[in-house]
């Protein structure tokens, strides 16, 4: 309602009544939500409640069956992963998925690919161009390393890090896409308590830093009644409650999808 | 600066490297001292170079299983023996145009077959290579099932060399860049790459189409070294003969197809001399190798200046020891 002096945000991302249902199972029903500029909003739930697959269908790995996806004012409903991507939208993964046999700094170096400086043929007939635009590149993707504190592991495969460092890893490679939103499939999944707090530090940061939106699934609920500033609800595949993480806490349908019915 | 000029130095000695190799074989061939006999096996150790090295941009670096690349090879030959020998082009027009039509059909194969994953992917190259042969023996104008005989021989070791030298270096160029990076992020995960903003579908459609088109460069060489193409020589035995060399040298390796092409090549010519027990040796050596290297020979490290650097520092090392 602009026009009526009422200062209104814009919202970064809406999703309006998305559908996904796989074989007759309904796994996201008439999801509506949205996300304000540098918002950091969580999407909790049940096992099976279906964020992951909000997750896939707003990256583009599913394509809803219903419903659209409008990300920065644009329609970006059935589009390709890597061309959502291109707009702004970098996500982790909540089962890690790094380039394993890739060196840390590879795994970021390629993340920053949709911006090569360069093109094919000055790679392959190795112009001057080639080696300042992977000076460019190398330089870029060590700076995402510093931020998450990975810079002097940059030569050590993926997959010979500490699972808490892969998470970093995975945080770091997304940013190098340079998105305007970020999407977090349980961050500090398998992380001790000392180590999510670092992560949350840290996820802070980069969201001032780089003025992100941030969108977490997250299972601790500490974590996410601490740092989200506006939490959704999903069971079934759809929104049961929406609210402010006080709300949320007091919330009786939240407490059943959780904890069961009370007893009679 | 002062790295764009250590660049060039390492570029000049590799210059230098490259010309010694081929000044001593020029000599070698034009003294006699390699007769007939080495000569065919030297120039089918640059035509199998040629070969595993771009099957392993789509194999090895790409993760592509392709079973397909003998049907590139004869396209290539075939594309440039029609160019030289029926309408009378010089060899680099047949060697352009073998290129061109090896390109264009690992576009038009690639495009519908790449989003198969897997052995799907296999088979699907695998009925490529089967279509293009039996094409090829129905067409009249390529003499059908009995090729094309009497070829001018315009293969010489200049041209092997130029080939696998251009080949390797372009595979090299690649994989060593933000492309090649993007490449080998698909093999590595797909759906994370793709995430990641890489148009997974486009980059393998790349390697595959650079990979088809040095198959038939290695096709031109084969067609006018050999006299003789006919479809039966590019059956899928062929496609597994490049595919062992790959595996052999280890996926994701260039310096261990060049190395594979070679071992492979020598040992069939050795064993040639027992042709009875030819094939059940040449199994078991492969047999032996994926037993105690099942990553290949190379894995997917690369021999490279670093490595050369390494063995010459651990020698003077111990020599100081000592």
């Amino acid at each position: 309602m602009a026009g009526f002096g009422v200062e209104e945000k814009m919202s970064i991302i809406e999703i309006n009544s998305l559908d996904k249902s796989f074989g007759g199972l309904s796994a996201v029903l008439n999801v509506n939500f949205f996300l304000e500029q540098n918002e950091l909003v969580g999407l909790i739930g049940p096992n099976g409640a279906g964020k992951t697959t909000v997750f896939n269908l707003i990256t583009g790995v599913y394509k809803p069956d219903q419903g659209s996806i409008i990300f920065n004012g644009q329609n970006i409903t059935g589009m390709a992963p890597h061309a959502i991507c291109a707009r702004g939208i970098a996500r982790t993964f909540q089962n890690i998925r790094l380039f394993n046999d890739l060196s840390v700094l590879d795994n970021v170096k390629i993340a920053a690919h949709k911006n090569v400086p360069y093109n094919f043929f000055s790679a392959i007939f190795r112009t001057p161009g080639f080696f300042k635009g992977e000076e460019i590149i190398e330089k870029e993707a060590m700076k995402y390393l510093e931020i998450f504190k990975l810079d002097d592991k940059k030569d050590e495969l993926a997959k010979n890090m500490p699972y808490g460092e892969q998470r970093r890893l995975e945080i770091a490679r997304a940013m190098a896409t340079k998105p305007t939103m970020l999407i977090l499939d349980e961050p500090a999944a398998g992380m001790n308590p000392q180590e999510t707090n670092e992560l949350m530090n840290l996820i802070a940061q980069i969201r001032r830093e780089f003025k992100l939106s941030i969108l977490l699934i997250e299972h601790d609920m500490s974590l996410v009644m601490g740092v989200c500033e506006r939490i959704y609800v999903l069971d079934y595949g759809q929104i049961i409650a929406e609210g402010k993480p006080e709300d949320i806490r007091r919330n009786k349908r939240v407490v059943e999808a959780y904890l069961g019915e009370e007893g009679e | 600066m002062q790295i764009l000029k250590n660049k060039f130095i390492r570029f000049c000695a590799d210059v230098l490297i490259l010309a010694a190799l081929f000044t001593l074989v020029q000599y070698f061939i034009t003294t006699g001292l390699l007769n007939q006999y080495y000569q065919i096996n030297l120039a089918s150790m640059c035509i199998n170079i040629i070969l595993s090295v771009s099957l392993s941009l789509i194999n090895g670096f790409t993760g592509q299983l392709s079973l397909g690349h003998a049907g590139f090879m004869a396209v290539g030959a075939y594309a440039s023996v029609i160019l030289t020998q029926m309408l009378g082009q010089p060899f680099i027009a047949g060697i352009f145009a073998a290129c061109l039509a090896a390109g264009v059909c690992g576009f038009i194969i690639g495009v519908p077959t790449l989003r198969l994953k897997g052995d799907y992917l296999a088979i699907a190259t695998l009925a490529f290579g089967e279509i293009i042969r039996v094409t090829l023996q129905n067409i009249d104008y390529v003499n059908g099932p009995a090729g094309v005989l009497g070829i001018t021989k315009l293969t010489t070791w200049p041209w092997l060399f130029a080939a696998a030298v251009i080949t390797t270096l372009v595979v090299v160029n690649l994989i060593n860049s933000s492309y090649g990076r993007a490449i080998i992020s698909v093999r590595e995960d797909e759906v994370a790459s793709e995430l990641m903003g890489i148009n997974t579908t486009k980059y393998k459609v790349i390697a595959f189409v650079i990979g088809a088109m040095f198959a038939g460069l290695a096709g031109a060489m084969y067609a006018h070294f050999f006299y003789i193409i006919k479809p039966e020589t590019f059956n899928f035995l062929k496609s597994f003969d490049i595919l062992v060399m790959v595996v052999l040298g280890g996926l994701g390796s260039t310096s261990g197809a060049i190395i594979a092409a070679i071992f492979i090549t020598a040992l069939t010519a050795a064993l040639q001399s027992f042709p009875a027990i030819r094939m059940i040796l040449y199994a078991l050596i492969l047999i032996i190798v994926m037993i105690y290297r099942p990553q290949g020979l190379m894995g997917n490290k690369e021999l490279s200046r670093q490595t050369f650097g390494r063995i010459w520092s651990g020698r003077k090392n111990e020599h100081n020891r000592n």
